[in-house]
This record gives C-alpha cells, sequence and structure tokens, in this order.
C-alpha cells in the first residue's frame, strides 16, 4: 500500500517533469529566430519597410507611433518618404482604416493589434514570441479546403491568408507515415515541395522573415534596447555600493562584543 | 511654555535650528528615539531579519510608483490596456516605473513569504507578540487582495480571466453566493464596473488599510521587542541604566546592516526589472499582452506564482477529496471519543459536531469547499500563536526530526505553487491532495506534534559570535 503510494507519487513527479519538456499547444515545433536580427539596424528598418508593405494594411499597431521608428535609425523624413500612407502624420499611431466588421466576415476574425504580438505570443518551454512568428510566416501551405485557400502549420487552421507568397511562392509541406503508439499518423518531415517560385528564394526568404519578425519584436517593446543599457549601470553601480554598504556595516559593527 | 529649552551660549546654527524644533514638536524627537535610535533589537539578527525592513522598502517602492503610474493610467475598459501601453512608450520613464511597480508585486510576495518562514521558525509569534503576528497575518491578506484587484488593471486577458475564474468562485458560497459575486463584479461579467470598483480599491481602499497595520505591526512590536533566532528574551537581562544586555540600538547598528541588506536585495531586484521582467512568464504573463477578450477563453488560466500554492489546494478538492476529508474528520471524532481527556459530554458533542460536519461536506458542491479550504489555508496563520505548543520558541533548541517537518512543509509548499501553474492531470491533482493533507495536518495538528521529542537547553542568552 505505501510502496504502492510512493510509486505513484514518483510516477506523477516524473511525468509532470516530462510534460514540462514537452512543446504544450498545437502545431509544429518552433524554429528558433536568430537574435542578432535585433542589433542589426538595416535588419530593422527592412523589417520596418515589410512591416508597412504587407502586414499594416489589415493589421493596426495602434500602440506604435511611425516617429519611434526614429529610434531604429530612420529620420522623420525618411519615415515620412517611405513609410506613411498620404494622409498620416509622422506623429500618429500605426492604425489602418479596414472596417473591423469586414475584416471578420472576410478572415473569420478581426485581424488582431500587432503592437505587442511578439511578446503575446511566447509560450514557456516552446520558445519566445519571436520564435513563433519566424516559424509562422515561414509554414504557409495552399490549403483547397480552407476559404482563403491557405493553411499553416504553426497555426492550423489559420484565418489569415500568406501575405507575403509573391515572396516566398507556393510550397507543400512532405508528410511522411509513422507508427506512434500503435497507430498510424502523418508527421511533417521538416521538408517542403515548391509549387510555384516567389521572387524570393527560399534563403532570401528565410532572411526577410526575420527582418519583419526583428521589427515586430523591437516594436513590443522599443525601450528593451535601453531598458538593457541602463541595467547593466546600475547594476555595476550596486555591486561597487554593496562593497561600501559592507565596509561600512563592518565599520560600524566593530565595537559590538 | 515653561519647558522651552535655551540652546547653550555660542552653539552652531544647526544647534539652534535643533533646538527650535524640540520646544515645538518633542514628539518627533521622542518617537525617533523611541523607535530608533533607543530602540534595542538583539545583536544576533541573522540573514532572515533582513526581509522585514526589506518588505517596508518594498511598500514605500509600490506606493511611490504607483502614485506615477495613476498620473498616466485610465481605469477604463475601453482605454486601460492602451494606457498600459502609452506609459510603456510614450510617458518618460514609464516603462522602468511600470516594471518596477510589476517587479515589486512579485519581489513583496517574496520578501513577505521569507518573513513569514522566519517568523514560523523563531517562534515570533509566540507569546507575547502574539498580536505582532496576527497584524502580519492581516498584512499579507491585504497584500493578497491588493495583488489580485491591482493584477485587474492592465486588462489583459490574464488580468481578465483570472479575475473571472477567483471571482466565480464567491458564487460557489451556498445561499449569498451569487449575489455576493455580483456585488464583486459589479456587473453580470467582469466589466468596466469591475475594473473601475478594483481601481478604486487597489489605489486607496487598502493601501490604506495596509498602512495602518504596518504601522500597528510595528508599534506593536516595538511595544514588546523583536524576537531573535535563538528566541530568547532580552529583556530577561538589563543592565543598570534598563538597557537589555543583549540589545543593541536599532539606529545605527541596524540601519546600517539593512543598507547592506537593501543593497543586495536591490542587485537582484534590478536585475530582474532591467534584464528580464517578464521572468520568463511568471511576473508578466505573455498572454496579458493580448488585450481582454470576454468572448474568448484562454486555454490555460493560471493566476500569478504567489497565489499559485493556495490555487492548488482550491483545485484539489474535488469529490474523492471531499471523501478524504469526511473520513479523516470521522477518524478524528472516533479517536478523541476513544483516547480523548474530557467528559463524556463534551465527548458526545465533539462527535456530533463531526457528524454535522459530514454531513455540510457532503451536502454542499466541493467546489464550495475548495473555496473554503483555500480561505481557511490562510486564516490558519491566525492561529500560529496558540497551534504551536513547543517548549521553545527557535528552531534551534527544537528536536531534529522538527527541522524535517518544517523542510517538508516548505517543501511541499513550493510544490504547491508549481503544480498551480501547471495545467491538471490525475497525476498531478494527486500530488496536490497529499500536499494539502499534509499543509492542515502541520497546522492542525502542531498542537500535538510540537510539544513532542527531545528539547535541547536554551542559553540564558543569545547566541552571538563578534566579527
Amino acid at each position: 500500500m505505501m510502496t504502492n503510494m510512493i510509486k505513484r507519487i514518483l510516477v506523477s513527479v516524473l511525468l509532470a517533469v516530462a510534460s514540462a519538456a514537452q512543446a504544450a499547444s498545437g502545431g509544429v515545433a518552433w524554429d528558433h529566430f536568430p537574435t542578432d536580427k535585433l542589433n542589426d539596424r538595416a535588419a530593422l528598418q527592412n523589417g520596418a519597410k515589410l512591416f508597412v508593405n504587407y502586414c499594416l494594411n489589415c493589421h493596426n499597431a495602434a500602440y506604435m507611433r511611425f516617429n519611434r521608428m526614429t529610434d531604429i535609425g530612420l529620420t522623420p523624413e525618411q519615415i515620412k518618404a517611405n513609410l506613411l500612407f498620404t494622409t498620416d502624420k509622422v506623429g500618429e499611431t500605426m492604425r489602418v482604416s479596414i472596417d473591423p466588421k469586414h475584416a471578420k466576415e472576410w478572415f473569420g476574425a478581426t485581424p488582431p493589434d500587432l503592437s505587442v504580438v511578439a511578446r503575446s505570443r511566447a509560450v514557456a518551454g516552446q520558445g519566445s514570441g519571436a520564435d513563433y512568428l519566424y516559424t509562422y510566416l515561414r509554414t504557409y501551405y495552399r490549403d483547397s479546403e480552407k476559404p482563403t485557400g491557405w493553411n499553416n502549420l504553426a497555426f492550423p487552421n489559420v484565418g489569415m491568408p500568406n501575405v507575403l507568397w509573391e515572396l516566398q511562392g507556393e510550397r507543400r509541406p512532405l508528410f511522411e507515415k509513422k507508427a506512434e503508439h500503435g497507430h498510424e499518423v502523418e508527421v511533417f518531415t521538416g521538408k517542403w515541395e515548391v509549387t510555384r517560385a516567389g521572387t524570393l528564394d527560399a534563403r532570401e526568404y528565410d532572411e526577410a522573415v526575420a527582418d519583419l519578425v526583428a521589427f515586430m519584436q523591437w516594436m513590443g517593446e522599443p525601450s528593451a534596447k535601453t531598458r538593457v543599457q541602463i541595467g547593466v549601470w546600475v547594476l555595476l553601480f550596486l555591486g561597487l555600493f554593496t562593497v561600501i554598504a559592507w565596509f561600512l556595516n563592518r565599520a560600524y559593527w566593530k565595537n559590538i562584543k | 511654555m515653561a519647558d522651552f529649552k535655551d540652546a547653550p551660549p555660542g552653539a552652531s546654527m544647526v544647534e539652534k535650528t535643533t533646538v527650535w524644533f524640540e520646544n515645538r514638536f518633542p514628539t518627533a524627537f521622542a518617537e525617533y528615539k523611541k523607535h530608533l535610535s533607543e530602540y534595542y533589537a538583539p545583536k544576533n539578527f541573522n540573514f532572515w531579519y533582513f526581509f522585514g525592513s526589506l518588505a517596508l522598502l518594498v511598500l514605500v517602492m509600490q506606493i511611490v510608483t504607483g502614485i506615477f503610474l495613476t498620473m498616466h493610467y485610465k481605469p477604463d475598459a475601453a482605454t486601460a490596456f492602451e494606457s498600459v501601453e502609452h506609459i510603456m512608450r510614450d510617458v518618460s520613464g514609464g516603462w522602468l516605473i511600470r516594471y518596477m511597480h510589476s517587479t515589486g508585486a512579485s519581489a513583496f510576495f517574496v520578501v513577505v513569504y521569507l518573513h513569514m518562514f522566519r517568523g514560523l521558525i523563531y517562534g515570533s509569534h509566540r507569546k507575547p507578540r502574539e498580536l505582532v503576528w496576527i497584524f502580519g497575518v492581516a498584512i499579507f491578506l491585504c497584500l493578497m487582495g491588493e495583488a489580485f484587484m491591482g493584477y485587474l488593471l492592465p486588462w489583459g486577458q490574464m488580468s481578465y480571466w483570472g479575475a473571472q475564474v477567483i471571482i466565480n468562485l464567491f458564487a460557489a458560497i451556498p445561499f449569498i453566493g451569487p449575489d455576493l459575486a455580483l456585488l464583486i463584479r459589479g456587473d453580470y461579467v467582469v466589466g468596466d464596473a469591475t475594473l473601475n470598483r478594483f481601481f478604486a480599491f487597489h489605489v486607496i481602499a487598502i493601501p490604506l488599510i495596509l498602512i495602518g497595520l504596518v504601522v500597528a505591526h510595528l508599534l506593536a512590536l516595538h511595544d514588546v521587542g523583536s524576537n531573535n533566532p535563538d528566541g530568547v528574551e532580552i529583556k530577561a537581562k538589563k543592565d543598570a541604566r534598563g538597557i537589555p544586555l543583549d540589545g543593541i540600538p536599532f539606529h545605527p547598528y541596524y540601519t546600517v546592516h539593512d543598507v547592506l541588506g537593501v543593497s543586495v536585495f536591490l542587485m537582484i531586484f534590478t536585475a530582474i526589472m532591467f534584464l528580464a521582467p517578464e521572468m520568463g512568464g511568471y511576473f508578466l504573463e505573455f498572454n496579458n499582452f493580448i488585450p481582454a477578450d470576454p468572448l474568448k477563453t484562454p486555454a490555460h488560466i493560471a493566476p500569478v506564482w504567489y497565489f499559485t500554492p493556495y490555487y492548488s489546494m482550491l483545485r484539489a478538492t474535488t469529490d474523492p477529496m471531499v471523501n478524504v476529508l469526511c473520513v479523516l474528520v470521522g477518524l478524528a471524532a472516533a479517536f478523541n471519543f476513544v483516547k480523548g481527556r474530557m467528559s463524556f459530554v463534551a465527548k458526545v458533542g465533539v462527535a456530533v459536531v463531526a457528524l454535522v460536519a459530514i454531513a455540510l461536506l457532503k451536502t454542499f458542491d466541493a467546489k464550495f469547499w475548495g473555496v473554503v479550504v483555500m480561505g481557511v489555508a490562510v486564516l490558519i496563520l491566525f492561529f500560529m500563536p496558540w497551534l504551536d505548543q513547543s517548549p521553545v520558541k527557535s528552531i534551534r533548541y527544537r528536536p531534529g526530526w522538527h527541522k524535517a517537518v518544517f523542510g517538508v512543509f516548505v517543501v511541499f509548499f513550493l510544490v504547491l505553487g508549481w503544480l498551480g501553474i501547471e495545467p491538471p492531470s490525475p497525476e498531478k491533482t494527486l500530488l496536490a491532495q497529499i500536499g494539502t493533507l499534509y499543509y492542515f495536518a502541520f497546522f492542525l495538528l502542531m498542537p500535538w506534534w510540537s510539544r513532542l521529542g527531545e528539547f535541547k537547553p536554551v542559553p540564558e542568552r543569545v547566541v552571538f559570535n563578534a566579527h
């Protein structure tokens, strides 16, 4: 009885550890977003261009001001000339005029605001929000059963069509049959078959998506870089102060016997 | 007027000014002496004694950052989420203030849990400090309310659904539950009315009570004097001037000591705040970066880490668990009937009470008992001064196996905390149930086990090794 109980506890602990290590939600395992893109201004600027051209037609980034992009090295003039719609002002937030009702009719859901999307999509144990976006934007495939004609491996039955298809072309994921727990299941091999070429080859497309995701990650918290920089100085100061406090404390406590 | 002092001839400007104030506001000088320069604290405080002053520091920090956040935050369901992002982006230094406040919330619970554990192991709740402890538990309760209501304000998905889940718990209370939940929400679902009242409670109502309780906690402490790691009453041995032999003035000795503690604490605090303010989703949940959507329930709703031990106990109270509780109540009554040292009438009385308890346990929903378990798990702390019957205060002089009992308690508390974050499964529920039973056994059986074993002799004076 007792040993049985101990066994059950042990099993439960082991199971819990195992399940924590496993991926949590549906879809394929996420690829790693190349984080060095975040320190690459050219990449961030290219990402901004892609974002404005491809995402900002349906999605808002309503907490993000156009002129904040001066932080990634663009001048207000450059922003005005290349990234603004004619009616926008450079101090405004990134909003589009799509009617949410229409959007819902077309896609089945209102396109979400993307200001903090990179922060919201992280899953502990599975990857960062940037990892998710980087995977999601690269795993679209043609699916004639869907109303938009598109489906996605990272976000099964997604409402959004592949807006980057001109760049990526059209691809088909290759599955293989595998026996799992006595059942035969279809597993993604990680390989694709190109059915129609896009304007970019596979490597160039990955680079472009990485730039776009880098921009979205930056946009999620524009002060992130400043935060880390200040943090290092604060920690250096506190390290020094701790040494002083330690000596001060020792000096005072000398006469306590 | 008669007591007016004159500054000595040739006194400096500073001395003259001091005398000027002393004549007009003597209370300030008397209180300074009473609580700082002539408050005698035991000289053998160790690592565990940093957390009281750290809790005070975090309280002040939360109030100051909170004031600045209130200047820019909009308590309105339509604009709350946006206003937080406005603080993060457009307000100068807004991100710093916001992260200080969000990291501070978690830090508050870290230091308070450690502070409470210190009290438990050194017997700081024992006579004559019962009221100090009780005020402290009341502070802990307020803090839980403050944190819960504050978490709704960013109006993200976890804010919204966390509040929805917790308020619905109140609806499980028989008879008054649904009306009570309605009263808390101010609406049939969590909405603008809820956000407005939670804002009012978070920024003024609870902080006022909290500050009052903190003052009471400190005044009561300074009346009876601090306990120490040896659990020795330093006031028992005084010198000719009436100063405890093992006491040292709080200022400057412990102020300078606490400066060191604060510095180390701030290193950890700022490392998290500047380098990982989300703390891997534990301090700021990822889902909370999605605005609240009443039509979209997240797949997995977990409270913030500091509530999860108690949330685990709530979830552990399933129908089988209620049956186990019935059996335990029955066994306890039967044991009392056979072995109890009370009159026959009293024994029958206890048995009747037990029967009624079992009947009630089976009458109401397990969900309601889950709420009761969660509530009692916190409220039981109020009774610590009387549950603990150990002949010595400090863990140092208690039998070795008492330390093991405390150790297992800590492990189970942490395991319960972890389980509360995880989605439930049959194995995890079983583990949470065992943890819950241990938690309650630890407290409810304390009058019995805390007396058992071989205690070590307590020294006359505190143990202190000079540096």
